[in-house]
């Protein structure tokens, strides 16, 4: 091999990246060719100034200091025993708090949807044409509904009761379309409003039986698919009365 | 109960002896001593977060200095300084080791450290960082290339062609200081 072929490994030599057998073989040939051993000193002083001078920033003590207490093992001891009743007592108000706004939350959401119904029930009893198919006949209520709502429904039969239909008309609760039917007891006017439980779902968790709004008396099931809220300033036992009615009807 | 995290302890373990050449590494790649600070802190903060994900048994030093060399490649000063080096010199054959038209003995022997520091603050930063890894970090071409995400035929040429770059800097600073 000529000399300007080792001259080209020099480097590679001396980082001791050559195969082992030309390790061997570049050795045997620095010590008899002058010309290669000069360069190979030069070279090797090269290396040895690059490694003097480029060790040349040392990290101060103090951020050594930092960087070791940064990274250093955390003990896990056990607390006090006094700090660790201060963080169970912490620990139970968090979760209190959390519990009584959750609990608070679905309340609110809840009395949301009541408060809705009974703005439904006065705005239409306000309203100068309450309802926008006029009949008592069920059969006759029922079939205006097709094609208006996604759902149908049963009406009960009244022929037995204080109650009459007065009519019906199309609602919407929270951009839900659904049913409203006005129902007459005495002078009592009393709101049947029927919706697809599905879309009021996570706004209604409960099988709440009867409850009061702005002095309404209410009552609310779920049946086959459907929620129904019964609403009026009757009786209690009359609302409940007109929502037996209708849970007969529809089971 | 007490006790310690153990794998946070193996990590201090084998994180700080390097802490001194990675501080190094850091203020030759920022050139400035609070940048270099934020630098290491930060690649240890990742090579703690991330020492879970490390294989033991493969190279601990190559992992930090990658981590390192990444941080900075993504920090301001790293895209500031990033310099493209173009693909065909990349993967070229390495130059001449030593140049036969000057006599280079007499060149380093008159060259201080001064100077060789301020010709490596010169070089573009790939020339830079190459040349660091494998001078003062000692790492073997292998190591380099899996710290640099390079071949290792890029990592010949590239670190050839550092050295090169880098005895011209030095030639050329010895003429302008009459040397």
């Amino acid at each position: 091999m000529v000399c300007e072929s080792w001259k080209a490994k020099i480097e590679t030599y001396l980082d001791g990246e050559l195969p082992e057998e030309e390790m061997r073989s570049f050795d045997a040939h620095v010590h008899s060719c002058a010309s290669c051993a000069a360069d190979t000193l030069t070279s090797v002083q090269m290396k040895r100034t690059i490694q003097v001078a480029g060790k040349r920033f040392t990290p101060s003590a103090e951020f050594r200091r930092r960087m070791q207490q940064s990274i250093a093992p955390k003990p896990l001891r056990s607390l006090p025993l006094g700090w660790m009743l201060a963080a169970a007592a912490v620990a139970i108000l968090v979760v209190g708090a959390l519990t009584s706004t959750y609990v608070g939350t679905a309340r609110a959401r809840r009395d949301q949807v009541y408060s809705e119904i009974a703005d439904l029930h006065v705005a239409t009893l306000a309203s100068s044409s309450p309802v926008d198919v006029i009949s008592s006949d069920r059969h006759t209520v029922k079939p205006w509904f097709q094609g208006k709502i996604p759902f149908t429904f049963d009406l009960p039969e009244l022929q037995n009761s204080e109650f009459s239909l007065l009519g019906g008309r199309m609602t919407y609760l929270d951009q839900t379309p659904g049913a409203h039917l006005i129902y007459q007891l005495r002078r009592h006017r009393i709101s049947v409003f029927v919706f697809q439980e599905e879309s009021l779902r996570g706004r209604l968790n409960e099988n709440s039986p009867v409850a009061r709004k702005l002095s309404f008396n209410m009552e609310t099931w779920s049946q086959g698919g459907l929620r129904y809220f019964v609403i009026g300033d009757a009786g209690s036992a009359d609302i409940n009365n007109l929502a037996t009615l209708f849970k007969t009807t529809s089971s | 109960m007490s006790g310690v995290d153990p794998q946070s302890d193996s990590f201090e373990e084998l994180a700080m002896p390097l802490f001194d050449q990675l501080y190094n590494f850091a203020y030759w790649l920022t050139t400035n001593r609070e940048e270099a600070e934020d630098l290491v802190q930060e690649t240890y903060a990742k090579a703690l977060k991330g020492f879970s994900s490390f294989q033991l048994g493969t190279n601990f030093r190559a992992w930090m200095y990658r981590i390192l060399r990444n941080t900075f490649l993504t920090s301001r000063t790293g895209l500031k300084a990033t310099m493209i080096l173009p693909l065909d010199a990349e993967e070229s054959e390495p130059e001449l080791s030593v140049a036969c038209d000057s006599p280079e003995t007499i060149l380093i022997e008159r060259s201080n450290c001064q100077l060789v520091q301020s010709a490596i603050d010169e070089l573009p930063l790939p020339y830079r960082e190459i040349l660091l890894l494998c001078e003062v970090g000692e790492m073997s071409y292998e190591k380099i290339a899996e710290t640099l995400f390079i071949p290792m035929g890029t990592v010949m040429s590239r670190l050839s062609r550092a050295r090169k770059t880098l005895r011209d800097r030095l030639r050329l600073q010895r003429m302008n200081h009459g040397l």
